[in-house]
């Protein structure tokens, strides 16, 4: 009988056993990325293992390498908050100097990205070191109990954006880091989405194999920091997906002007001009993706703040260069 | 042969690096150390030096890739002052707790507020606790010499811990002075080549660095850094013993100069060292019976060597670039702390001087020598004691 091959490594770098809470989407995320980086090395290097991962503190710093433990079976170093992308220099240059081959991996979350490392961030991605910065976008700080960060989405509860008399929520727009990590015109950049595995395996073999610096945006689900149900995180991620709320794109070299936008699914019409994306009406209202979460339930009584998130929306679209109809949930 | 030449301690340190062989360097320009850098990125450049420059954007991330690159197990050096490493702080304890035998150069320099680019130790001194072995040098010669003793100590399998070498801004940094550049063979053979048995980043032989620590093992893991440091003493001296061997150079953790019957003993370090041993010289010309005595190796702190010096003495005159407020200066606690449950121990008379820059000349040493004949003499005296104050623009 004929095997099928599996659609990515079985091989283990992240195993089981890591202390993450149930249905962390973020913990597929990095299972993933460095499945798809082994692939990657091997292709490039012949060598499944050549790689090397710094990390930021956060959620999946603490629950993978709690001493005596790890869950790492691929060389990993943590060092702060803030500074993993610095820190990650440092690996790459010290391979550079021994000779060694292979990629070094950076990871942090949207707080030691979006916020406190975007300093370091910009500085390794304008040296131009051989690195993936993979930034985990949970929208907050997990790590010291779910508070905002610029990452944050318009509108959502977090401990230190509650809603109330005078507050909606986040009252402030999401930070795009990967406009920003593109503007520094390294040779790759993109948006993913655990919601869309295939799509995300494939952008970070992409990345790992470019030389030089490249940097995804990976959207994934914190049950516990939106309030939604455990089993369901690649649900919501996709339906992110399907009602424009994440977008997919890659941007190669900085240029701005050929961002490759993905087709959203989820019965979206998709308008090209010259094979290009030009428009998407959505089919399926943000509401469909608002409703599974806690973190938005406060927004239904407050149907003017799904219209701002709805605006802010379209304005980022815009920024892509894409026209986007979104529905509202009676449409 | 050694080559004699002039130069600034900047420079020599610069030169230091470039004979230990640094594979990875990241650094970030900050006055009195520029140069540092800036020479490195010449040694790098020219092909003098085989090293990775990192250019980094700040003092965190140069101090982070230093960390980066000595977990991937490469020996790994940087050069800061003042702010820089005030910006570096929280990655310092990072370094010693992860036992990365990092070697920073650090020009000492006063700290913002106000802002003020002149000589005192309080950047240094502020980063006491972290961890990290701290060597003060009195002239550009000794910069030199400690940076490359440092890198021997520092990775030294019973240490495993980084280390600092302060020399002070300005009348160090940018001042010219004869220095010998020992010869490459002989550093060789005095440092060898790093070879990373606990920290290195090989997927041959993967392993986790810096991780979590729960409280069952968090003590356990800062003793050892503790352990450590208790460790370096020992091995300092060694590597004193074999570079003088080597270089012909004698160092020791406390230097003391005329205070075999001396009454009251300066004590100092860095630069002033100099000024202190000729004001000493001086006196002694009056018939007073004074010594001096400089720390060239501040943590680990030489607590044997201390109380050897404390029984030569009456009074002890710490003489500090630093302070500590509402309690004095450094040297004073750690001296305190040395003598405190020794039977007989002189009298410790704290001085506070020549912060951000202020000159310190026999004038203000006068000052301290009057203070300290009143605890000789069984007088009052103030503890801690401001030198050269100007009270009137206050
Ligand atoms: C300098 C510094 N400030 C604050 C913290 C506390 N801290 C640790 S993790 C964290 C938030 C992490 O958030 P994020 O990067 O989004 O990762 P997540 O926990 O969501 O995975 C914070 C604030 C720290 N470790 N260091
Ligand atoms: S808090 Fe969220 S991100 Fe952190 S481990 Fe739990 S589910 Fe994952």
């Amino acid at each position: 009988m004929a095997v099928r091959k599996p659609p990515i490594t079985t091989r283990e770098y992240w195993a089981p056993g890591h202390a993450a809470c149930a249905g962390c989407g973020c913990a597929t995320a990095l299972k993933l990325a460095t499945k798809a980086f082994s692939e990657a090395m091997e292709e490039k290097y012949g060598d499944p293992n050549a790689f090397a991962i710094a990390q930021a503190t956060g959620c999946m710093e603490v629950v993978s390498a709690v001493f005596p433990y790890t869950a790492w079976k691929v060389p990993w170093v943590h060092v702060a908050f803030e500074n993993a992308a610095a820190a990650a220099s440092g690996v790459e240059a010290a391979w550079k100097k021994l000779g060694r081959k292979g990629k070094i991996l950076a990871i942090g979350g949207d707080g030691g990205t979006a916020d406190i490392g975007l300093q370091a961030l910009s500085g390794m991605l304008e040296r131009r070191h051989n690195v993936v910065y993979l930034m985990y976008d949970n929208e907050a700080y997990m790590n010291t109990g779910i508070q905002r960060s610029s990452s944050t989405p318009y509108g959502a509860w977090t401990t230190t954006s509650p809603p109330g008399k005078y507050s909606i929520g986040e009252d402030k727009p999401k930070k795009w880091v990967a406009l920003i990590a593109a503007a520094h015109q390294i040779p790759y950049v993109a948006t993913a989405s655990i919601g869309n595995p295939f799509d995300y395996v494939r952008k970070m073999k992409k990345a790992a194999k470019v030389d030089g610096p490249a940097f995804v945006q990976v959207h994934c689900t914190c049950p516990t920091g939106w309030k939604s149900p455990l089993e369901k995180g690649v649900e919501i991620a996709r339906l992110a997906i399907e009602t424009g709320v994440w977008p997919l794109f890659e941007i190669e070299n900085g240029d701005f002007f050929n961002i490759k936008i993905q087709a959203p699914g989820g019965g979206a019409k998709v308008k090209r001009e010259g094979g290009k994306i030009v428009a998407i009406e959505f089919k399926k209202p943000i509401e469909e993706y608002l409703k599974l979460q806690g973190r938005f339930k406060h927004l239904f009584k407050r149907p003017e703040a799904i219209d701002e998130l709805r605006e802010q929306i379209k304005a980022m679209w815009k920024v892509l260069g894409v026209d986007v109809y979104l529905p509202k949930p009676e449409e | 042969m050694p080559i004699r030449t002039v130069m600034k301690a900047n420079e020599a340190a610069a030169w230091a690096a470039k004979l230990a062989k640094p594979k990875v360097i990241a650094a970030f320009p900050i006055t009195p150390s520029t140069l540092i850098p800036e020479k490195i990125s010449e040694f790098v450049a020219n092909g003098e030096l085989d090293a990775e420059f990192i250019k980094v954007e700040s003092e965190h991330s140069a101090i982070s890739a230093c960390v980066g690159a000595s977990a991937a197990g490469v020996r790994t050096f940087t050069a800061t002052a003042s702010q820089g490493l005030a910006l570096m702080h929280e990655v310092l304890f990072i370094a010693a707790g992860m036992r990365l035998p990092i070697v920073i150069a650090v020009g000492n320099r006063s700290l913002s507020a106000p802002i003020n680019i002149w000589n005192d130790w309080q950047d240094t001194i502020s980063e006491r606790d972290t961890g990290w072995l701290q060597f003060y040098a009195e002239n550009n010669q000794e910069a030199l010499d400690l940076i490359l003793i440092a890198f021997k100590v520092a990775e030294d399998e019973r240490v495993l811990l980084p280390a600092m070498v302060g020399f002070d801004a300005f009348i160090l940094t940018h001042t010219v002075e004869p220095v010998e550049i020992p010869d490459q063979e002989v550093v060789d053979e005095f440092l060898g080549e790093y070879e990373p048995k606990h920290a290195y980043l090989d997927p041959a032989r993967p392993i986790t660095q810096g991780t979590l620590a729960f409280p069952a093992h968090y003590m356990e893991a800062r003793y050892t850094v503790w352990e450590a440091n208790e460790n370096a003493k020992k091995v300092i001296d060694e590597a004193f013993a074999e570079f003088e061997k080597k270089f012909g150079r004698k160092y020791s953790k406390i230097e003391e100069y005329r205070t075999d019957d001396a009454e009251i003993i300066f004590v100092t370090m860095g630069s002033l060292a100099g000024t202190v041993k000729e004001y000493v010289d001086h006196l002694r010309e009056k018939g007073i019976k004074a010594g001096a005595a400089k720390l060239t190796v501040y943590r680990p702190f030489p607590t044997e060597e201390v109380r050897e010096l404390a029984k030569k003495a009456k009074v002890l005159a710490l003489l500090e670039k630093n302070v500590t407020f509402s309690v004095g200066g450094a040297l004073f606690q750690d001296f305190s702390r040395a003598l405190i449950n020794q039977k007989e121990k002189p009298i410790l008379v704290d001085f506070i001087l020549g912060l951000g820059g202020r000159d310190v000349t026999f004038k203000e040493l006068d000052e301290v020598l009057e203070i300290s004949k009143k605890a000789l003499a069984g007088e009052e005296f103030d503890e801690v004691n401001w030198i050269g104050l100007r009270k009137e623009i206050l």
